[in-house]
């Protein structure tokens, strides 16, 4: 039966044989995962009680804690339980028992044990203090945004990526005068693989630059101050992958963003970070991020750079199907789940155009409650820059004629050098340009019964299913390891960080999991 | 009667021969002003371009002013001296190079690849050594007369080369695709000195490509060759081949452009 409203007449059934797949694929990652943490999550559970700052040696103490109980062999009960067991005996508070423990003052695993239930109470109270005054200050911020309000329609997403932040901040102003509402700055392109984030305001980066919590404070302070002067709300963005997934959550709610691409399979694919690592970091990166009202954007597409834009388009449907289910799961409602899909159509391609405008439609009519996170062409952009800008203003047409929640705008220097300051602006005039001239296209066309679009887009959906159906049977990990996304096969006994996963004992004690761990959007 | 081009005396051709018209863009640090306006227009006379034009200039951010400009550039390039210095080679095509290879050499080709560095982009390596290759020309991979080993991205020069020793390679391609401050020359630079290191470099054939590598800088990086944008596997295959039988056979050929 077709779908009452849908411009593609999409099956009904075919929908619900997918969610129904996704969701069988979901269970059967969160048993892969369950009865697991990682010294990542752990550091977060620090950093959400308050512990920041660093060593001499440049050791962030939310690791010399960590690693001082991991070494130890007592990470299964949790970094909570010997932090809570500290605060009891010694009466300090968690980053004075960070110092003290990176003073090599305090044994943490030598104290004298306390009761079970009196840590966990301790614990619990401290986090849920904490968790109450980030709440607060989020209240606040969402308070401001409904103030000062955005452009209005798509969000335009903008990349910035210098490599020091005080020139990311110049981007970021030139952004937010040329109409962009998202600054996202790249992370240096090596930090998704250090098992640590770096402390402190960074000037040099490659690639872009260092996610710290310091440059995060430099670029939301900038970026308040922007909005406030000129009545317009500049949100910010980072990314919650790699190593760290949700220690950035952590120090992103903290410091105020707004969104954040958080996708485990990226790193997983791209980064060669373990999937069991990744998907755990990621289940609690994207609890922070729904508690905290924070968007979260997925990574789909990735997969079109690196495998065939039009033969790779189910894979990308079905990767937004999974990708839902699990973020819903974690906590998150399908208001800040940004699924990603991209505009990766070769340009020779005859029609390529209505396959995009197929695929576009496709995501948008299967995730209306999302706020789509759709991507600029870039594989095929060649260094002709005159070219780039005509394909870009092809995609900013299907954008704003398919209603995309948020546009990372595409720049005419694409494949050339992270883009120069005035490369932004140009892409954002066209994104100007296209968006107001045609800002009703899409109430105005329907698509032929059984024409191309229609075709292509139930074509799509039912190789997705298929697929999907393949996942669900021989589960998540299998496929990856057989190269469903991308192009690229990782195994679950390999990768980066395997080492990171502990395996947790009776008693492990996480305050984080449980106090937002409870919402779930099945 | 068409002007003949004097090909020992060229100028950049915009309406007309010999006009030397020239189209540039650029950013000044400075307030969007007249002042700023002025400001550009000196900095492309003092750049050599005569009559310099600013057909649009605009405030990116406060402080900052971006120009679109033309100049009449009066300077001359010798294209004459430089026809037949070896830089046009001709490529042969995947049947080709298969007969060639096979004729020639009579064995498989063995070719290490990677994006090196903190690169993340595989798309410049996949391109070249995936079956799948660019723009419907089959990557290294699918030719019968080389045996390919993609590494992916984030690799660093020490695991590249280590492979390349275990698998006997007779050729290692480096591609950087996106890169900041010259760190493509250093991660070039530093697999050529670890190579050298090993005492490998001359079993080996080195190239290496990206959008900001050219034959050029490859050459004076100490590679065999460099491979820009416009590349397809076949002319990378057609470089290889011919110099691996020409070091074989004891004798050097033009490498590729």
């Amino acid at each position: 039966m077709s779908t009452p409203g849908s411009k593609l007449g999409l099956d009904t059934g075919v929908i619900a044989a997918c969610r129904q797949a996704a969701r069988r694929i979901a269970d059967d990652v969160a048993e892969h995962i369950s009865g697991r943490t990682t010294v990542s999550v752990e550091r977060s559970v620090t950093r959400l009680l308050g512990v920041d700052g660093a060593d001499q040696l440049e050791v962030p103490l939310p690791n010399v804690l960590v690693d001082h109980v991991h070494e130890r062999g007592g990470l299964d009960r949790g970094i909570a339980h010997w932090l809570g067991n500290a605060m009891l005996a010694e009466g300090r508070s968690p980053q004075q028992i960070a110092e003290a423990v990176s003073a090599g003052e305090l044994d943490l695993m030598a104290l004298e044990q306390a009761e079970e239930e009196a840590i966990r109470e301790r614990v619990l109270a401290e986090t849920r203090t904490r968790l109450t005054e980030i709440s607060r200050k989020f209240d606040e911020r969402a308070a401001i945004r409904e103030r000062l309000g955005d452009s209005g329609g798509t969000l335009r997403y903008v990349l910035t990526a210098t490599g020091d932040v005080y020139e990311d901040v110049v981007h970021a102003k030139a952004v937010a005068q040329a109409g962009g509402d998202i600054v996202a700055v790249i992370r240096s392109t090596a930090q998704s693989l250090l098992d640590y984030v770096p402390y402190g305001p960074t000037t040099e980066g490659y690639g872009g630059t260092f996610a710290t919590q310091a440059n995060f404070r430099i670029m939301r302070e900038a970026m308040d101050e922007w909005s406030e002067q000129h009545g317009r709300y500049i949100r910010l963005s980072s990314f919650c992958s790699g190593l760290c997934m949700s220690e950035i959550a952590a120090m992103g709610a903290w410091e105020g963003f707004d969104n954040m691409v958080n996708d485990a399979l990226y790193g997983i694919l791209y980064r060669d970070i373990n999937i069991v690592r990744g998907l755990i970091d990621q289940r609690v990166s994207r609890m922070i991020n729904g508690h905290f009202g924070v968007t979260i954007n997925t990574g789909e597409d990735n997969y079109l750079r690196t495998a065939d834009g039009v033969e790779a388009a189910p894979s990308v449907t079905a990767s937004q199907f999974i990708n839902h289910q699990l973020a819903r799961d974690s906590g998150v409602p399908d208001a800040q789940i940004g699924l990603g899909d991209a505009f990766e159509i070769d340009v020779p391609v005859t029609n390529g155009f209505l396959f995009e405008l197929a695929q576009a439609q496709l995501t948008r009519e299967l995730f209306p409650d999302c706020p789509v996170k759709y991507m600029p062409p870039t594989r095929h952009m060649d260094g002709n820059l005159f070219r780039t800008h005509a394909a870009d203003t092809m995609f900013n047409l299907v954008t704003i004629a398919t209603g995309q929640g948020i546009q990372t705008i595409g720049v005419p220097t694409e494949g050339i050098f992270t883009p120069h300051l005035h490369d932004r602006v140009l892409g954002l005039q066209n994104v100007d340009y296209v968006f107001n001239s045609a800002r009703d296209l899409g109430e105005e066309i329907e698509f032929k019964q059984g024409g191309i679009i229609q075709t292509r887009a139930q074509d799509v959906l039912g190789a997705a299913q298929e697929l999907l159906e393949r996942i669900a049977e021989q589960g998540l990990f299998a496929a990856i390891e057989q190269a469903t996304f991308g192009d690229v096969s990782r195994r679950a006994d390999e990768g980066r960080g395997l080492e990171g996963i502990v395996r947790t004992a009776d008693g492990y004690l996480n305050p984080l999991v449980e106090l937002m761990g409870q919402a779930s959007y099945a | 009667m068409p002007r003949e081009v004097d090909l020992s005396a060229v100028r950049p051709y915009a309406d007309h021969l010999g006009d030397g018209l020239v189209q540039m863009s650029f950013t000044l640090p400075v307030p969007h002003s007249l002042a700023a306006r002025k400001a550009a227009l000196e900095l492309a006379a003092s750049m050599g371009f005569e009559e310099p034009e600013v057909v649009h200039y605009e405030e990116l951010t406060e402080g900052y002013t971006y120009f679109v400009m033309y100049g009449r550039c009066v300077r001359t390039v010798d294209f004459a001296s430089l026809q037949g210095e070896g830089f046009d080679i001709e490529y042969m095509s995947e049947d080709e190079i298969e007969r060639f290879a096979e004729r020639n050499l009579g064995r498989r080709i063995i070719v290490v690849g990677a994006s090196t560095g903190s690169d993340t982009h595989s798309v410049g390596i996949d391109a070249m050594l995936n079956l799948k290759g660019y723009h419907g020309h089959h990557g290294l991979e699918g030719y019968h007369s080389f045996e390919t080993h993609n590494l992916g991205s984030q690799v660093p020069n020490s695991v590249l080369l280590s492979k390349a020793i275990e698998v006997n390679a007779d050729a290692i391609l480096v591609s950087q695709t996106v890169t900041q401050q010259n760190l493509h020359v250093h991660n070039l630079t530093e697999l050529v000195e670890m190579v050298e290191a090993e005492g490998r470099r001359h079993q080996l054939i080195l190239a290496c490509g990206g959008p900001r590598v050219s034959n050029e800088l490859a050459k004076e990086l100490g590679y065999d060759a460099g491979f820009s944008k416009g590349t397809y596997p076949h002319h990378l295959a057609t470089f290889i081949v011919r110099e691996l039988v020409a070091r074989e056979s004891g004798d050097r050929v033009p490498a590729a452009g």
